[in-house]
């Protein structure tokens, strides 16, 4: 067991986002969580990652409490994450959006870079080598210099999964990674992200709405509505379930 | 790889070494009035890249240099000029005993203004970081009316709105054109490493690069700093080269015209903050003429001083409303070459 979430809650004012919800994730498990638009995926990832506190409930990540941590120390806890609507930094090359995840893993301090200490070029090297490495993993080690928001949409994918990675999690979170891509390019996806929980030693968690992608990719998965946890389990059965279907308004009848 | 590094490093040696040579053949050869205007533009290129630093490279929109400046020429001044010098022109009221006791050579002087500008910069940003640094452009805007104010209404200290005179004349081509070139040194270098490419990503997307682990409060912190430190020294070498300054000379138009100086190099681009300067430096000069009376045959205009800064101000308008990038845009001199190589 690497993440368990116990009892969180939610409230933005009135709405209650997300209700009670308790799951636990193993060690090297790519465990999805779907729901409608607006059952609290999103919500969830933020609060696992810091950026909202939740109301009630606790995060507790190798047995550490996060609860009240702040997002770039969770980070360097190992938790990385993606956006929903792709976020990179749009004036900046690819290269230098992969290095920004190894910003707190460059060991130099401001003075040593104002004054080019030797520790300077040692580490630059050394963390240029890697995000190399991982640029080539995702096969774009060739547009490394072209200006990230430049390269398709399905490759914006790819440098953002890849800047999350340099920052050498334990545990990726995706929000719909596969969201605006092609039948092919998802399953590329797909592959490469089951290969990645190998290469990177990764546990996965990920929220998707393409249920097929789902249903190939997951080993369990949890479905919210309206903040509610409404089933937990394998993805083959979830699709059979009356009150998932029900949530869904009949979207998985055709898959 | 490696070899690209080395020759980077020999065209950023020959590019320095240029700029020594031209220093040395400006001081020796130059009449007193083109060295007088390189001083300023050397000085004003030690503001512009600082202030680029934390308006352009980090995206935080600040409203500081003329208070910082105003600091480091105050500290340097009292600094550089001795017990007696202060005993004699002080008129509005006799100055403290620790005021007089202020001394130190030219290179510690510039130091503790850097140091001490810094060091408000830093008390002012833990109030104004921790919460987005949303209000940093007010916080900053009123910080300078009330330095000015405190400068006018301490006299033990600063001789009032009389201000400061017959400072030392340290400050020359070599002072300025040295420490302007440390200044664009030391930034490009800090451009060019992790602390630049967060400050960029915190530009970019605040909310990305928290989540790569980025401690934004530091890096905007860092960046205000360095930029409050630079504009104290930038400070103290104006000080040291007017010989006299007073509250006046630090209102916001100071800043403002900083301002128009690294929105039109490129806000972002340090090159482009050296080029805006040489630009709105030398061209100030240039247009010295606007505000004096014109003849233009069938009638004279009268003097109009300040016409020149109408003309500036309608060029930050045309840049802000057709031309957003500036002349460099985010980029720096060496990227246009590159483009071409490829
Ligand atoms: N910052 C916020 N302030 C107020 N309400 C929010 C905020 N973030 C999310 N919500 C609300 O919480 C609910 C769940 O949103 P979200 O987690 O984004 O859903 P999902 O990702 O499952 O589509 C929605 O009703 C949304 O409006
Ligand atoms: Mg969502």
């Amino acid at each position: 067991m690497i993440l368990e979430l116990k009892g969180v809650t939610k409230k933005f004012g009135g709405v209650t986002a997300i209700n009670n919800t308790t799951f636990t994730v193993n060690s090297k498990e790519i465990y999805g969580l779907i729901g409608p638009n607006g059952a609290g995926k999103t919500t969830m990832f933020n609060i696992i990652t810091g950026n909202y506190q939740a109301t009630d409930g606790e995060v507790v990540f190798r047995s550490e409490k996060l609860n009240g941590l702040k997002p770039h120390t969770i980070v360097r806890k190992g938790i990385a994450r993606t956006f929903q609507n792709i976020r990179l930094f749009k004036t900046m090359s690819v290269m230098d959006n992969v290095l920004i995840g190894f910003d707190f893993q460059a060991n130099y301090t401001y003075f040593e870079s104002i004054f080019r200490f030797p520790r300077f070029f040692g580490e630059e090297k050394r963390i240029r080598k890697r995000a190399i490495e991982i640029l080539d993993y995702f096969g774009i080690a060739e547009f490394a210099e072209h200006k990230a928001t430049d390269l398709s949409y399905g490759q914006q994918r790819k440098v953002e999964i890849a800047r999350a990675l340099a920052t050498n999690p334990a545990m990726l979170l995706l929000d719909e990674p596969a969201a605006g891509m092609n039948p092919a390019e998802t399953k590329e996806l797909a592959h490469l992200i089951r290969t990645a929980r190998e290469d990177f030693d990764l546990t996965v968690l990920l929220i998707e709405h393409d249920m097929k992608f789902v249903n190939q990719l997951c080993d369990k998965v949890l479905v919210l509505d309206y903040g509610k946890t409404i089933f937990e389990g394998k993805p083959s059965d979830a699709i059979k379930d009356k009150e998932v279907v029900a949530a869904y308004l009949g979207d998985f009848a055709h898959d | 790889m490696n070899i690209v590094i080395r020759k980077d490093q020999w065209i950023n040696l020959a590019i320095i070494a240029s700029a020594l040579w031209f220093i040395w053949f400006a001081s020796t050869h130059f009449d007193e009035y083109t060295v007088r205007i390189l001083n300023n533009i050397a000085i004003f290129t030690i503001l512009a890249v600082s202030y680029n630093l934390i308006n352009g490279v980090t995206g935080q929109f600040s409203l500081e240099p003329n208070g910082f400046v105003a600091i480091g020429a105050y500290v340097t001044a009292l600094l550089l000029l001795d017990a007696d010098a202060k005993d004699y022109q002080f008129d509005i009221e006799s100055p403290y005993p620790w005021v007089l006791g202020l001394q130190a050579n030219f290179v510690w002087a510039l130091f503790f203004a850097g140091t001490f500008s810094s060091l408000l910069a830093l008390t002012l940003s833990f109030p104004v970081f921790r919460v987005r640094g949303d209000y940093l452009a007010i916080v900053t805007l009123g910080f300078g009316f009330i330095i000015r104010i405190l400068a006018i209404n301490n006299p033990e200290i600063t001789n009032g709105s009389l201000g400061l005179n017959d400072i030392p004349e340290f400050s020359n081509l070599y002072w300025t054109g040295g420490i302007a070139i440390l200044a664009v040194w030391g930034i490009l270098n800090i451009v060019n490493s992790k602390y630049g490419r967060a400050m960029k990503a915190v530009r970019d997307d605040e909310d990305a690069a928290i989540a790569m682990g980025v401690n934004t409060f530091k890096i905007k912190t860092f960046a205000f700093c360095t930029s409050a430190f630079l504009e104290g020294v930038g400070g103290g070498l104006l000080a040291a080269l007017l010989t006299s300054i007073s509250p006046d000379l630090f209102t916001f138009f100071f800043t403002f015209q900083l301002l128009i100086i690294i929105v039109l190099g490129g806000l972002g681009s340090t090159t482009g903050a050296v080029i805006g300067t040489v630009l709105v430096i030398g061209g100030a000069e240039w247009m010295r003429f606007l505000d004096e009376p014109m003849n233009f045959g069938l009638f004279v205009t009268p003097a109009m001083p300040g016409m020149r800064m109408v003309v500036f101000s309608l060029i930050l308008i045309f840049v802000m409303l057709f031309a957003r990038e500036g002349i460099m845009g985010k980029r720096e001199l060496k990227d246009l070459f590159k483009k071409g190589k490829k």
